[in-house]
């Protein structure tokens, strides 16, 4: 049994190195309309103590990317491609071993707490049930003291009373705390989140972002941060991939794909979002505010995408033919950094050089 | 144009700060709390909306905002009277409309209207569209005769940027967006002059949502609406309102010009909740200092006594858990319910950038 607690002289309990690796990702599902290519060529990787995110609008894929990860798909999805996680692929797994890695290597937290937990079961049971699965815990006994520790960490107020209580009788934030909790319980080295703060109040939120870049730092878990917020992606992220329409458009640091985004779909997207704060005009009074810049029409259906740039259709660029009939591969743009910032588009250099919303 | 601190921007007229739409004074929203079991005995309330004052300009975008739970989408109800005030009054254009009878309540029902959440529950998915719209002509008796009826409906459709020749369709063939703006256009059918949006953009992503927010800001300068934009999004509310009302536990705590809220928030709740939105930008991300909040909001059905934000709120002192706050102004027509203001010698709450 090894101790999860961070060793200072040896540094995190899951050392260096990448945790996942994912290549060429394709998730493929026959639907009555047509086949649904949800996930098309997905590449990625996560590194020991670092959060990639996976930002995207509903229907981009970035969920399901997840779940085929895990094995968590029904039956008729095809899922193509590799995910070395610690170098073994999840892929090629049986359902026996990637239950082992479920909850043993990787933790997931998913958006709504309370489909996650199970409402006729106590907090303490669904804590212990993992623990006892994978063998992290001699007895019942302590069991229940490491389930108490867990909840302690999360920062769930009276952990030991809370073992005894059901999952109604805990707000939306402390469920989520639960969820984590379990999450954690594993001591896992690659750390799952969709969505995991979308339900929950932006006070709240505060406290779990905190929370798990805390016990990212202690423990170096690899994290993936799926989300549609932008504003979460800017806080916690160290790496973005923008997904649009089952694809990257744009990859890069956080400061790259913020500062210098080259794909039209991602400054879209920034230039869509209202700023909390205001710019102060020539008098010194807030200027007015200009509309925001909204991104036409709504995401192709993943059963009929455009053969050529999948944003091509909703694109303000629009610019030749090429797009309509060529898929623009994901090439380097300007970047500052040792990571490279890459973008799916043939103008990204272009429109680097102009502001966002201009 | 009594020089009280109306915020004149843009291209919006000049306004008289005294011209209310709609008063609150006193509002309460209480539920019974029963015992379980036969008797079903009351037992204790929960205190949804628990003593409001607020005053909706005529004209106006006011943004309401709080967390789940503090009673803001109950407020923009009781406005409506679509629950029923337990205590205080609500007036609408001079009315108090807590005691219309239920003819005047149809001609309220007119005036004031309500945009929902989620436009798929909210429309009737075996009507048209074209009928969904006509429904409120109907009732109110307007534009009497099919044709002028079907000709109301498409101005409407054209108003919110729908295909007029859409009218014939069903919720289901819409996009999310498509149907919030059909929401908007029957909300807008009988030439309301207040209007309601609880979360209307709540369900909608993020390219969709600058779409409907751009439609909104259009639709109430044009028609010269008056608007309660209520919402959990802070930045969302920032960008539409003129000024903005923060609500906690069922009370409205800070209420200011929006650009000034933002800048300067008086209220250590307000300060808090400013300062957890996440930002757009990795540079300002790592530099501001944001001010975690400790603990849940606590139930509505036990709210603490004096201050209700004292069991979370970092500077509390002596009188929070001894005196209710009420909404003083701090200047310039900006009102705090905190016993901050007004303390000589205390840690200057204004200190605090988010």
């Amino acid at each position: 049994m090894t101790d999860p607690v961070t060793d200072p002289v040896t540094g995190p309990a899951h050392g260096g190195g990448t945790v996942l690796d994912v290549r060429d990702l394709r998730v493929r599902v026959d639907t009555a309309r047509g086949t649904a290519d949800i996930v098309n060529g997905l590449s990625y990787s996560v590194a020991a103590g670092e959060t990639v995110a996976v930002v995207g609008e509903s229907g981009s894929g970035k969920s399901v990317s997840v779940l085929a990860l895990l094995g968590l798909l029904p039956g008729h999805a095809r899922v193509s491609g590799t995910a070395a996680f610690r170098g073994r692929d999840l892929l090629a797994m049986s359902e026996a071993e990637l239950r082992t890695v479920r909850g043993n290597g990787i933790g997931m937290v998913f958006q709504d707490p309370m489909t996650s937990l199970n409402p006729v079961l106590t907090v303490g049971r669904q804590l212990t049930e993992g623990l006892l699965a994978h063998g992290r815990a001699g007895g019942r006994k302590a069991a229940r003291a490491r389930a108490a520790e867990l909840l302690a960490d999360v920062g769930l107020p009276d952990p030991r009373g809370a073992l005894d209580r059901y999952p109604h009788e805990l707000s939306g934030g402390m469920r989520q705390r639960v969820v984590i909790a379990i999450a954690l319980s594993g001591d896992p080295a690659l750390l799952i989140a969709d969505e995991a703060t979308t339900a929950l109040d932006v006070t709240v939120q505060a406290q779990i972002l905190e929370l798990v870049a805390g016990l990212q730092r202690e423990r170096g878990t690899g994290v993936v941060w799926i989300t549609h917020d932008l504003g979460v992606v800017a806080g916690t992220a160290d790496r973005v991939l923008v997904m649009y329409g089952g694809r990257c458009v744009e990859d890069g640091s956080v400061d790259d794909v913020f500062e210098a985004p080259a794909h039209p779909y991602t400054r879209g997207l920034l230039g869509a979002l209202p700023a909390l704060h205001d710019e102060d005009g020539a008098d010194g009074a807030p200027a007015e505010r200009p509309d925001l810049v909204a991104i036409g029409g709504t995401p192709p259906p993943p059963t009929d995408l455009p053969p050529g740039c999948v944003f091509w259709p909703r694109c303000p660029v629009r610019g030749d033919e090429r797009c309509a009939t060529e898929q623009p591969p994901l090439v380097p743009v300007r970047g500052s950094g040792p990571v490279p910032h890459r973008a799916a588009t043939f103008y990204g250099e272009r429109l680097q050089q102009t502001e966002v919303g201009a | 144009m009594n020089g009280s601190g109306a915020q004149v921007r843009g291209v919006q007229q000049v306004r008289d700060p005294q011209d209310v739409l709609v008063r609150a004074r006193g509002l309460q929203v209480h539920f019974p709390v029963r015992s379980t079991g036969l008797r079903r005995r009351r037992t204790g309330a929960v205190r949804a909306v628990d003593g409001v004052d607020l005053d909706v300009r005529r004209g106006e975008v006011l943004g309401l905002v709080g967390e789940s739970g503090c009673g803001k989408s109950t407020l923009g109800n009781a406005l409506l009277r679509l629950v029923e005030p337990t205590g205080g009054s609500v007036e609408f254009d001079g009315t108090d409309v807590t005691a219309l009878d239920r003819r005047a309540l149809r001609a309220l029902r007119r005036r004031a209207v309500m945009v929902f959440q989620d436009p798929y529950a909210s429309l009737d998915p075996r009507l048209t569209v074209g009928q969904t719209i006509a429904e409120p002509l109907q009732v109110h008796g307007l534009h009497p005769g099919a044709a002028a009826r079907a000709a109301r409906v498409a101005q409407l459709l054209e108003l919110v940027g729908v295909d007029p020749a859409a009218a014939s369709r069903y919720p289901h063939e819409f996009s999310g967006g498509q149907r919030q703006r059909v929401g908007i256009a029957r909300a807008l059918a009988g030439e309301p002059d207040f209007v309601v949006c609880d979360e209307a953009i709540a369900s909608l992503d993020v390219s969709v949502q600058a779409q409907v927010l751009n439609l909104l800001r259009s639709l109430q300068r044009r028609l010269g609406l008056t608007l309660l934009f209520v919402s959990h999004d802070l930045a969302a509310v920032r960008h539409l309102s003129d000024r903005i009302a923060v609500m906690y536990l069922g009370r409205v705590v800070e209420v200011a010009d929006a650009a000034e809220l933002s800048r300067s928030p008086q209220h250590p709740y307000t300060q808090a909740l400013l300062s957890a939105v996440p930002l757009p930008s990795p540079e300002l991300e790592r530099a501001r200092e944001r001010i975690v909040l400790t603990g849940d909001v606590p139930s509505a059905a036990r709210v603490p006594s004096g201050c209700r934000f004292r069991t979370r709120c970092r500077h509390a002192f002596a009188p929070c858990p001894e005196v209710d706050p009420a909404l003083q102004d701090v200047g310039g027509g900006h009102t705090a319910a905190c016993h901050l203001h007004g303390v000589v010698g205390l840690e200057d709450p204004r200190a605090v950038r988010t």
